[in-house]
């Protein structure tokens, strides 16, 4: 196990930056997944930390030692790719020894780490099948499987529950979370599905374009996301935003599209008449009589829960109900977001304010 | 339903036999099949059962033959000439495509690396198999000329040799020879074959391999071999199944010659069938082919064929 530090990496690809200047610090023994929007320069991170991609400029450490100029192999590291790679032409117990086989480790030392490792994974009855043979989630397994035998510095898992279907995503998530808490080998994960991040992850480090947008735990990241982009990609259904100005009338209250009135829970007097952009969660709408007007226009009941679409000053929002009202497509109601989670960003720059 | 029924039934009563008969999978099936089956019978069967009957018969040019049994096969088992033939094929046939093979591979792996110019290097590879094969065969007929020879000259221009060499006056100087011409004809196939198979490999596959520790050798010997192997294996059968039944090269460079030591079965039979008007005789040398080839297409099947972790699973 090993800390590791990312300062200041670049990567071009000819003229072609696509990451501009990413510092990422992970502790020894964290969990850290980036997640952000596909072609945000995440999986070219994860490669870079492999030795997969060359680094155009800054340093990546593992443990005490730059690993710029290190091959490979010399890193110390495992990945779990997101096809697999498994060798098909080998067993799943050859699959998983055969890094230790290239080292030149006795066949009894092999077979103990792979029995241990298909022990901790529940992979022992399928040792001697094929891949073809496999189901998509054995597979998986299996690609961990040969990470685990060779007790890595750190894991890197490059999308690896994408090929999944849904049922089976949660519970590789959750088997995957279990490992890293059993084995506390630093992790560092990519996705670009922001629950598989919230659920999994001690860290989160959201990218996009090339740059980070914000990092820290899944609950920093969602109670006070630093900008609008974090905003919007943490969190499901996202974040409804809407367009206009702070007004400071004794009170403060946000006037949005249409000249809908929505309430602040303070804005300094100087900030009368700031452009902004008014972010709100659907679970924090709530029906009141002093809400704002709003016309439903689609109720999707999920049991656990109703998602209504409704139009409020002519935007369509989204809000979330716990308890169950009878609503049908063209209600008026008055939804009321409560002031004390509502978030400002700066309709300009998109930061928060 | 009933009144929906009768239209029906009445139409089916009208019409005829022949357009009941299109109506009928199984005759439209056999139908469709009939094309393939006749080109088949025609052109492979025909033939093929035609050269069975000319081996056991004395045919000749101008002449029906006599069915003779297996006569024409006790004589050439007493011919010199024709075990002579047989060596040569079986020799150029393994020495060719051996080194067919170990340039082809080679040039495959090449080619598959990042390469500068590299789309023009793969069109030079493929040079030689746009080339007619007689025309390439007079070029290296001019290559290995006693007197005009350019590797002759550029050899004593060098100063390495003093004398022109005897290209094809000298039997194993022939045989080298032709194999090297065959070897220049088929390494095109073999390497652009094999760079097809190269591609389908996963780089995934190779990254995997590079994180768990594998040098290049390790690579190539385990990951690229053994995924490559299936399409080894029928690139070596066809290039195998070519050259043993080579017959163009040798009969437009050597003829067989000097003293029939570059004679293959081929162009063994050639010469006595249409050249030398026995039919029969030539026919059966061809024959006397049929179990080299089956032995051949057996070993790659039986040797190299699908392993189990190709085979489908279970699931």
């Amino acid at each position: 196990m090993s800390s590791v530090q990312i300062r200041d990496v670049r990567k071009s690809f000819g003229n072609f930056e696509v990451l501009h200047g990413v510092s990422i610090p992970i502790e020894d023994g964290q969990f850290v997944v980036l997640v952000g929007p596909s072609g945000c320069g995440k999986s070219t991170l994860l490669r870079m930390l492999a030795g997969l991609e060359n680094i155009t400029s800054g340093t990546i450490s593992i443990g005490d030692r730059v690993v710029n100029n290190v091959q490979p192999k010399e890193r110390d590291i495992a990945m779990v790719f997101q096809n697999y790679a498994l060798y098909p032409h080998m067993t799943v117990g050859e699959n998983m020894g055969f890094s230790m086989k290239l080292r030149g480790e006795s066949t009894e030392e092999i077979n103990k780490r792979v029995k241990r490792a298909a022990e901790i994974l529940a992979l022992s009855p399928l040792l001697e099948r094929y891949p073809r043979q496999l189901s998509g989630g054995q597979r998986q397994r299996v690609a961990m499987g040969r990470a685990i035998v060779r007790d890595p510095q750190v894991f890197l898992f490059d999308e690896p529950l994408s090929n999944l279907d849904a049922k089976l995503r949660v519970a590789m998530r959750t088997e995957i979370k279990e490992l890293h808490q059993r084995l506390k080998t630093t992790t560092v994960y990519v996705t670009h599905d922001q629950i598989e991040a919230m659920t999994m992850a001690d860290k989160i480090v959201v990218m996009h374009d090339g740059i980070v947008e914000q990092m820290g735990t899944p609950l920093e990241l969602y109670d006070k996301p630093d900008n609008q982009f974090v905003a919007g990609f943490i969190g499901s259904p996202s974040m409804n935003f809407l367009k206009g100005h702070v007004r400071v009338n004794g009170v403060a209250t946000f006037e949005g599209p249409n000249g809908v009135k929505l309430p602040l829970q303070n804005a300094p007097a100087a900030s009368d008449g700031r452009p902004v952009v008014y972010g709100v969660r659907p679970e924090h709408f709530t029906i009141a009589d002093d809400g704002a007007d709003a016309e439903i226009v689609v109720v999707e009941p999920t049991g656990s829960e109703t998602q209504v679409f409704a139009k409020l000053g002519g935007e369509q929002v989204v809000a979330v109900f716990r308890e169950r009202h009878q609503f049908n497509p063209g209600d008026k109601v008055k939804l009321k977001p409560d002031p004390s989670v509502v978030h400002l960003f700066d309709e300009a720059t998109g930061k928060r304010v | 339903m009933a009144v929906m029924a009768e239209p029906v039934a009445a139409q089916v009563k009208r019409s005829s036999l022949w357009t009941r008969a299109f109506e009928s999978r199984h005759f439209l099936g056999a139908m469709f099949m009939v094309p393939a089956i006749a080109i088949l019978i025609l052109f492979l069967a025909y033939p093929l059962a035609l050269g069975f009957w000319l081996g056991m018969t004395d045919t000749k040019i101008g002449g029906a033959g006599r069915f003779i049994g297996f006569q024409n096969f006790v004589s050439l088992s007493k011919d010199s000439v024709f075990w002579l033939s047989v060596f040569n094929t079986i020799f150029y046939t393994v020495a060719a495509s051996a080194v067919k093979f170990a340039i082809g591979l080679y040039l495959a792996l090449l080619l598959n690396e990042r390469l500068p110019f590299k789309s023009m290097v793969r069109a030079i590879v493929l040079l030689p198999f746009v080339v007619p094969t007689v025309l390439s065969a007079i070029a290296f007929w001019w290559i290995y000329d006693s007197q005009f020879s350019i590797i002759s000259w550029v050899l004593i221009k060098a100063g390495l040799i003093t004398r022109y060499i005897d290209f094809l006056g000298d039997p194993w100087n022939a045989r080298w020879s032709v194999v090297a011409a065959n070897i220049w004809r088929g390494v095109p196939f073999v390497a652009i074959t094999l760079l097809a198979g190269l591609q389908t490999i996963s780089p995934s596959l190779y990254e995997a391999a590079n994180l768990d520790g594998a040098t290049n050798l390790q690579r190539f010997r385990h990951i690229t071999l053994p995924m490559l192997s299936p399409i080894i294996a029928v690139v070596m059968t066809f290039s195998v199944l070519m050259t043993f039944t080579d017959f163009q090269l040798i009969y437009t460079i050597t003829r067989g010659g000097p003293i029939n030591s570059t004679h293959l079965m081929a162009t063994l039979s050639f010469q006595r069938a249409i050249t030398g008007g026995n039919l029969g005789e030539g026919a059966a040398i061809s024959n006397a082919m049929i179990p080299f080839l089956v032995a051949a297409i057996l070993l790659s099947f039986f040797g190299l064929q699908r392993s189990r972790w190709q085979q489908g699973g279970r699931d």
